[in-house]
């Protein structure tokens, strides 16, 4: 499985790429192929602030609806409309054009804690 | 945790497998989107051996299954299938059934979710009869092979003549020594059949049926992600979801499988029910947007809650977004506005007729 190592990962199965105050976040691939198909995505406004830890969107897939987490907090500043019709860009590269927010953050603190991708592939090797 | 005497192919073919009834069943290979597509554009083979089948021998069989099945049994002939409700005293439904009848026998095909509550209740309404009830779903399996080229692919494939099976019938025999069931019938809405083998003949079978890996084959494996989605689309209902023992037949919509006329085990609740007049029934949505309505999610008019979701998805076929719900009566009719509650907002939708999807003839 494509696990990057030019970015942190959490054990609820996003990525988080890191680019000066700019994170760009989405959800790995394994979070793509254990959801099936995704069929829709509900993404936070360019401009909402956002609360670390806390659902900020909803996923839905042929099997079930789940909460998008986001484990920064800050702003968001861009999100990719293209997934409104295309929600199946996820399902083929959810690290790349399946990307979902650009969230400018204040504190990078929280990104300390979570997994780097050697770390991410033991934890999903054990899930 | 049962397996399927698939699950070696199963695994080798990559599919994700998921807990079913305590089965461990595959749920898809490719995708569920692509498998389902697949299936009405051409062909795919579905492992079923999930299902209960139950066999039953002995002089008083027909009579004890009037007595068990809602529908009316009466004057089937060999070779011929009946799909049946069984209903509790209050006419609860504790399942929903193919009943088949065969020269020497009878085969009853049930849900995995219900087996063990099926085969309870059938030895125990039936004490005193004279027949004997085998449990054979451990020793044989099923599979389905469902798709717009299921017959011509059958047809090819198998050392069988089974174009000419009607629908709802089946062909049954021996061939090198394994006993073999063939059904015209499914669970996708699309034409095909529903192949009974023993369990030790089914790894020699399905494996050539998909080309033995060999990437040329027509037949391609779907799992039951897909099963679900193409089910939905045909409207036909799922235990658990549009069936329970909570709804009686009519309630659920499948007054069809209902025979008033006989006597069953709950035929005095429902004519009851019947003679009350219904407070809801099951009924098809089509909403706006993409989104998809679970099981579960409330459905209003207005301010007022008229019923639940019992089932939805993003139609592959279609495109749009469906469901099939239990709304109370006075808003069931097609073309009724209503809306439904994803988490306190609410998606307009349209009450539709059943099914969303009709095959091409």
């Amino acid at each position: 499985m494509n696990i990057p190592d030019d970015r942190k990962y959490s054990e609820t199965h996003e990525w988080y790429l890191v680019d000066g105050d700019v994170v760009t976040m989405g959800i790995t691939q394994f979070a793509a192929d254990e959801l099936t198909d995704i069929t829709y995505v509900e993404l936070p406004d360019a401009d909402q602030e956002i609360e670390a830890g806390q659902p900020c969107g909803e996923l839905e897939s042929v099997k079930a609806t789940s909460d998008l987490l986001c484990s920064v907090g800050g702003t968001v500043i861009g999100r990719n409309d293209e997934l409104a019709d295309q929600p199946e860009l996820i399902n083929e590269d959810a690290l790349g054009a399946g990307w979902m927010l650009k969230i400018r953050v204040a504190d990078l603190s929280p990104l300390e804690k979570l997994l780097d991708a050697a770390a991410y592939e033991k934890h999903i090797a054990e899930d | 945790m049962n397996q399927s005497p698939l699950h070696n192919m199963h695994v080798r073919l990559g599919a994700k497998m998921v807990d079913f009834a305590g089965w461990y069943m595959p749920m898809m290979y490719r995708g569920i989107i692509e498998e389902h597509n697949y299936t009405r554009n051409a062909v795919s083979l579905f492992d079923v051996s999930h299902m209960g089948r139950l066999r039953f021998v002995g002089d008083d069989v027909e009579a004890c299954l009037q007595r068990i099945c809602t529908r009316n049994l009466a004057g089937m002939q060999a070779g011929q299938c009946r799909y049946s409700h069984i209903c509790r005293e209050d006419g609860g439904i504790l399942d929903d059934v193919i009943v088949s009848r065969d020269q020497d026998h009878w085969l009853m095909v049930c849900n995995a979710s219900n087996h063990a509550k099926i085969v309870d209740w059938v030895r125990k309404q039936t004490t005193g009869c004279k027949f004997e009830l085998t449990d054979t779903t451990m020793s044989t399996a099923m599979i389905a092979i469902q798709g717009a080229q299921a017959l011509d692919e059958c047809d090819r494939l198998l050392p069988f003549e089974v174009k000419s099976i009607k629908r709802y019938r089946f062909i049954s025999g021996s061939y090198l020594t394994f006993n073999y069931v063939i059904f015209r019938s499914g669970y996708t809405g699309e034409d095909g059949f529903e192949i009974v083998l023993p369990a030790k003949a089914i790894p020699l079978l399905a494996p050539k049926l998909l080309g033995d890996g060999s990437g040329e084959a027509i037949i391609k494996p779907a799992g039951l992600g897909a099963r679900d989605t193409l089910r939905l689309e045909a409207g036909m209902p799922l235990y658990g979801h549009e069936l329970s023992e909570q709804w009686d037949p009519l309630t659920a919509g499948q007054s069809w499988c209902v025979d008033l006329g006989k006597d069953f085990i709950g035929a005095q609740a429902i004519r009851k029910l019947e003679a009350q007049g219904l407070k809801s029934t099951i009924v098809g949505l089509e909403l706006e947007g993409r989104r998809t309505a679970r099981q579960g999610y409330e459905v209003f008019a207005g301010d007022r809650a008229v019923g639940k979701v019992t089932s939805g998805c993003l139609s592959p076929t279609l495109g749009k977004s469906i469901a099939m719900a239990m709304i109370e009566r006075e808003w069931s009719d097609p073309g009724q506005a209503l809306e439904v509650d994803f988490n306190g907002r609410r998606t307009p939708c349209r009450v539709v007729k059943l099914p969303f999807y009709k095959q091409k003839k």
